[in-house]
């Protein structure tokens, strides 16, 4: 198994060059049925090894070198990759979770003109991906990095006919530019200070060579978490992921809530080691994922995109993996990026048949009254959004409780974490609630124009039952990260993480379905409007950005765009063309004024050899 | 005779004159003929000073170079007046200041 | 002596050309072809056939018995002026370089000139004999000779065919090259004279004049003239005005060469003069050469980003990416100097795409500007992917040639200054921003343009596919092209630390 590893990438890229090159050879369209086999069955390949490898038991780690990339001095890094119970647990999400969305995708995208270039691109994407969780050493991760981000930028601009979506594409490439450029420097500083890129090897190195609380380990990790910050649209540099909703929403759910965002946890988790060297680097991660979620949970309370909603909820649940990864659950976290890519991607496709079959809309306020009409896509955001707003026995609730568990225990600060946790969590109840309740309830506002085939239907089926068995699931991480603490909080910790939910069910139960409370009265008042304005732009985040970062450099731009430098070089030429001007005035013509100048020099020249002369 | 009765200062005084009243016309004048007068003057001075010269030392020399300078002189007198006609034709006029086109 | 048949034969090949179009006008172009081709593959031929080089051992600066090849032959005695050639790892892979780049340039304008085109192969083929003797040559005199030749036929080559700036532009680039070389002439003639004084023989060849004792003062003099010529050429801020001007208004084949050829010279002549042979004196200068690479990566990527003119913006881009040819170079470490020659090769490549088809562009829509562009790829497909394959690689992604290099200068750079490091790699963020800029106005967003477009031929895929090819094998398996400059680097950085250098610092 271990000497097929290679194929488990490139599959899907192989999968990808042949859609791009083939329709170019053929001289009439390629049959859409063709490109969805080619398509589908590359990562269904990718899937079956996954599972045969995961199925073979071991021992890990299965470590497969393929060439070295690059050989100068002491800078080996190769094409290699390490496969550990982490590695596995991701692989399987991309390809098994990868594999229902590309099979939901190829009813969703049926009838567009360009269905092979949105597989070639979705395959390139799961190949990346899965480069950067088998690399064994963080340049090939970086390759992955950077990867997922370009084919990211390939499909939020995929209709590119509309000039937003492409202006969506490039501040997702951008902003998330930015942390990668962060992390770039932390791999430099790595591979200064500890002479290596391999992950394992920087484990080693570092412990050998730093104590925990040292400035150097602070550093390289803040800059690594800059990189995941981008990625996985944490502050302050989310921005970017609620304007990615522009591309298809397949793509959504697949980059945007189950692999690429969770990029920058793997990395994290990946990097622990080094991360355990850095505890106050450790505290800016929960601080940064708290406040991420609870900022994305007030914002998706008052959105009216279904998707914008599902967006805003990714960024918040993240937010609670970065929690739990830096107060060291680290199994936990990644558990909960699995529940998560389960319950998300699910609820996404939902919200994905629902626009197909509500001819595109996508204002909530818009559909209602589906449950009886969309009965599949029904259930899909029932087990969802249960799962979601972690509802007990939902795969969702055993993740999150765990994390809940885990903050509370932390020495420091943790009663706090804790408490900003569970406002979080009876927020993110209340609007996945909102949601269900708003589209699936009451009046139907829109006609449904078709029913979704066995394509959608079948995949929204796999993924309810696992969005809600999944949290029986025991990942395989235990050789991976350190031990955590066996202590368990009193009973009332886990009884309140519990009915915290419950409690936000019923509060979006009273206010929009039974309506027995009514947010009139409170949305009149002129600061709960403005406050519903803060929200619903993100706290204003995208203003901010836009005035102190984007206008200034396109004014920059423009202002040097005429080259101020160049009139240094014009004044060169304008003192040429000055003393032209002037000595071409002793040309001029005038055959008397030469006879003067003739007879002054004699007369100069007289004067010279008379009185000059004398000193020779 | 051996010498000069006349001191050789007088006479080249004479000829610095007659060559800065040359030099002046040629100056001052505006009529290319008269140009060519003057130009003739100052020949003519050189040729006196030489004259002179030769005289003071005894030798030949100085008529000779006198009648050298007179040969040029009459060459050049003969080119000068052809091309005064030339430009009478092309100017229209025989002041020397129409006569500027080749400037800059 | 096979370096001397290469530069002879696109010598001849050129007039060949030029002749040839008496015969049928299409025929220029074929011959041209014919003669980059033959060019080429005599000499990959030869090298092969000739076993055993010394290619992995170290080609020290001093020996030219541990370089590749070495031809001299009397010219001016007198001076000790001698047609002297040598090559070694790093002149090699340049005169590969040149000659594939002159290939695709023969490619590029295949259907773009119309008029003269017989003189127009001529020049393009002498720019490259050259651009080869500017790389093979080592008497600096030959040098200087050969930095001449090489303006001279592309200054024709925008004058005559170039676009509606041409005449300004033209002379722009060639007053620009032209004075900065004069400096690095006076440097030449001062830097033999001393040699001349101190051990009363007179030569100009490279190997002689290195190590030569002087004073301090008289050292960095003399590297300023160096450095500003090359620096020019580069170019590098604040002496670059004349690339956006130059690129934009020369033909296609001019952009390709100037841009993919010509402006690697200026960090051949870096590596192999300034450096060596001025090593305190350019040490001493590192920090402010290093500033202005890292301002000039910024400052390129900015201005590129305001621009409107398709053109205008990728050669704002060849100054921000040769910015960090710069920056490794002065970094003077394995690492960077290895990053440095990968940006050469492929910057060399992924800008000669980018202008093809900006040419492609120019051709079918008549202007160059984007405002009048857009949703171009609905109409031409092909193009459109073949673009953003090139505009993601130069914007360095992973994968492709253009991030290997960028990487190992970062590192190198690293090792050498971290602030400016962390501002060079802004550089990443502001290149996303234009590149992304470019393929948006282009060929994203609605359709401007309604007149049926051609998409690109078998030709022009042909060009593209083996550029496409070359990038992906140098961003994956880099390792030849690493290998070959590796005893070059080495031998120049043994060079630089070496008693031999050390002693320079002893005044006369």
């Amino acid at each position: 198994m271990t000497e097929l590893l290679w194929l488990i990438p490139l599959l899907p890229l192989l999968s990808a060059i042949v859609l791009m090159v083939l329709p170019q050879l053929s001289v009439k369209a390629l049959p859409q049925s063709l490109i969805a086999v080619i398509g589908v069955g590359s990562v269904g390949s990718a899937m079956l090894l996954t599972l045969t490898l995961a199925l073979s038991g071991g021992p890990y780690p299965i470590e497969q070198t393929l060439w070295t990339w690059m050989a100068v001095g002491g800078f080996t890094p190769g094409v290699a990759f390490y496969i550990d119970g982490l590695t596995l647990v991701m692989m399987s999400i991309i390809t098994g979770v990868g594999f229902l969305i590309h099979v939901f995708s190829s009813e969703f995208m049926l009838g567009d003109h360009s269905y092979a270039r949105y597989f070639a691109f979705l395959n390139l994407f799961v190949s990346a991906m899965l480069i950067l969780v088998m690399a064994d050493n963080l340049l090939l991760l970086f390759l992955g990095w950077e990867g997922v981000g370009v084919c990211s930028y390939f499909l939020v601009g995929f209709w590119y006919q509309q000039p937003d979506n492409g202006r969506a594409a490039r501040k997702a490439f951008i902003v998330t530019r930015i942390g990668d450029t962060a992390m770039a420097l932390g791999l430099l500083l790595l591979f200064s200070e500890l002479g290596t890129l391999n992950i394992q090897g920087l484990g080693v190195a570092a412990a050998g060579q730093w104590q925990a609380g040292d400035t150097m380990p602070l550093i390289a990790c803040l800059l690594l978490l800059g990189g995941a910050v981008g990625k996985s649209a944490q502050l302050p540099l989310q921005t970017w992921l609620p304007d990615a909703m522009a591309g298809p929403t397949p793509v959504s759910a697949l980059i945007h809530a189950a692999t690429m965002v969770t990029a920058g946890v793997y990395l994290i988790a990946r990097t622990h080691e080094l991360f355990l060297l850095a505890p106050t680097a450790m505290m800016v991660v929960a601080l940064i994922g708290l406040a991420t979620s609870l900022m994305a949970a007030c914002s998706a309370l008052v959105q009216h995109d279904i998707k914008r909603i599902l967006a805003y909820s990714t960024i918040s649940q993240i937010g609670y993996m970065f929690l739990a990864l830096g107060v060291g659950a680290w199994a936990s976290g990644i558990f909960h990026l699995m529940t998560h890519a389960f319950f998300k991607a699910l609820l996404f496709l939902g919200s994905g048949a629902i626009i197909h079959c509500l001819h595109h809309e996508h204002n909530i306020f818009k559909m209602g009254g589906l449950r009886s009409r969309l009965p599949v896509v029904f259930w899909s955001f029932i087990f969802g959004s249960a799962a979601l707003a972690a509802l007990p026995l939902t795969s969702g609730f055993f993740s999150k409780d765990q994390i809940l568990v885990q903050v509370f225990l932390h020495p420091q600060g943790g009663a706090w974490l804790w408490f900003g946790a569970l406002v979080g969590a009876l927020l993110t109840a209340i609007y996945s609630f909102r949601l269900v309740f708003v589209v699936f309830f009451g009046v139907a506002n829109t006609e449904v124009d078709k029913k979704p085939g066995w394509a959608m239907a079948v995949p929204l089926s796999l993924l309810c039952m696992l969005a809600a068995v999944g949290g029986l699931f025991a990942i395989p991480v235990d050789n991976v990260f350190p031990a955590v603490s066996e202590h368990h909080p009193s009973i009332w910790v886990e009884v309140v993480s519990a009915a915290v939910p419950l409690l936000g069910l019923s509060i979006a139960y009273l206010l929009f379905l039974g309506k027995q409370w009514s947010l009139q009265p409170l949305l009149r008042r002129p600061l709960s409007q403005r406050l519903r304005y803060f929200w619903l732009n993100h706290w204003g985040l995208d203003a901010l950005y836009d005035l102190i970062l984007v206008r200034p450099y396109y004014s920059l731009a423009n202002a040097l765009s005429s080259e101020p430098i160049d009139r240094l070089y014009g004044a060169i030429v304008w003192v040429n063309q000055q003393l032209h001007g002037l000595l071409s005035r002793t040309q001029g013509g005038r055959v008397r004024s030469y006879i003067a100048s003739m007879v002054l020099g004699l007369l100069l020249l007289i004067a010279l050899s008379l009185y000059g002369g004398g000193e020779m | 005779m051996e010498g000069l009765d006349i001191p050789l200062n007088h006479i080249l005084l004479v000829a610095c004159l007659l060559f800065a009243i040359g030099m002046l016309g040629l100056m001052i004048r505006r009529n290319i003929i008269f140009m060519l007068m003057s130009l003739e003057v100052m020949l003519n001075a050189a040729a006196l000073a030489f004259v002179a010269a030769g005289a003071h030392w005894g030798q030949a020399d100085g008529q000779i170079m006198f009648m050298l300078i007179l040969s040029v002189a009459a060459a050049e007198v003969a080119v000068g007046l052809g091309l005064v006609l030339q430009v009478q034709k092309r100017f229209k006029s025989l002041d020397m200041d129409d006569a500027n086109r080749m400037r800059g | 002596m096979l370096m001397l048949h290469i530069i002879v034969i696109l010598l001849v090949g050129g007039l060949l050309a030029m002749a040839s179009q008496k015969i049928h006008q299409n025929a220029p172009r074929w011959i041209a072809l014919t003669v980059v081709f033959v060019d080429l593959f005599y000499f990959a031929g030869q090298l092969w056939s000739m076993g055993d080089l010394n290619l992995w051992q170290a080609q020290l600066p001093t020996e030219p018995g541990t370089w590749l090849m070495h031809y001299s032959s009397p010219w001016i005695p007198a001076f000790g002026i001698n047609i002297e050639l040598a090559m070694d790892g790093l002149s090699l892979l340049m005169v590969l370089l040149t000659l594939v780049l002159g290939a695709v340039a023969i490619s590029a304008s295949w259907t773009d000139i119309k008029i003269h085109r017989g003189f127009f192969e001529a020049n393009l083929l002498w720019t490259l004999a050259g651009v080869l003797g500017v790389f093979l040559a080592m008497d600096l005199l030959l040098f200087f000779l050969f930095w001449e030749v090489m303006l001279i036929p592309m200054y024709f080559m925008i004058a005559i065919w170039g676009h509606e700036g041409r005449a300004y532009a033209a002379m722009k680039f060639f007053i620009f090259t032209q004075a900065s070389g004069l400096l690095m002439l006076v440097s030449i003639l001062t830097l033999a004279s001393i040699h001349h004084s101190t051990s009363g023989q007179w030569s100009f060849s490279y190997f002689d004049l290195l190590g030569t004792a002087m004073e301090e003062q008289t050292a960095h003099w003399l590297m300023l003239g160096f450095f500003i010529a090359f620096v020019v050429k580069l170019p590098a801020f604040p002496f670059h005005t004349w690339l956006p001007d130059a690129h934009t208004q020369a033909p296609t084949a001019g952009s390709v060469i100037l841009a993919g050829i010509l402006l690697k010279t200026g960090a051949y002549g870096l590596i192999r003069f300034t450096l060596p042979l001025f090593p305190e004196a350019s040490h001493a200068f590192a920090s402010t050469a290093i500033w202005l690479g890292a301002f000039g990566v910024i400052y390129g990527a900015v201005l590129a980003f305001g621009q409107t003119d398709f053109k205008r913006l990728v050669a704002y881009s060849s100054v921000s990416h040769m910015g960090f040819v710069l920056l490794g170079v002065y970094a003077w470490n394995a690492l960077a100097l290895q990053g440095a020659v990968m940006q050469m090769v492929a910057h060399g490549f992924s800008t000669a795409a980018l202008f093809m088809i900006a040419g492609a562009l120019q051709e079918r829509l008549h202007t160059r500007d984007m405002r009048k562009m857009g949703g171009l790829w609905q109409q031409m497909p092909r193009m459109g992917a073949v673009a953003m394959f090139f505009i993601v690689a130069s914007l360095g992604l992973p994968g492709l040639g253009n991030f290997v290099a960028e990487f190992l200068i970062l590192l190198g750079l690293f090792q050498a200054d971290r602030a400016m490091t962390a501002l060079a790699a802004l550089g990443l963020i502001t290149g996303a921003a234009y590149s992304l800029l470019l393929m948006q106005r282009s060929f994203h967003g609605s359709v401007q343009q309604h007149a049926g477009l051609l998409d690109f031929g078998p030709r022009e895929m042909l060009t593209m596919s083996v550029m496409m090819l070359a990038l992906i094998v140098l961003g994956v398996y880099p390792q030849p092209v690493l290998n070959i400059a590796a005893p070059v680097i080495d031998g120049l950085l043994v060079f630089s630390a070496s008693d031999a250098v050390v002693a320079l610092e002893v005044t006369p």
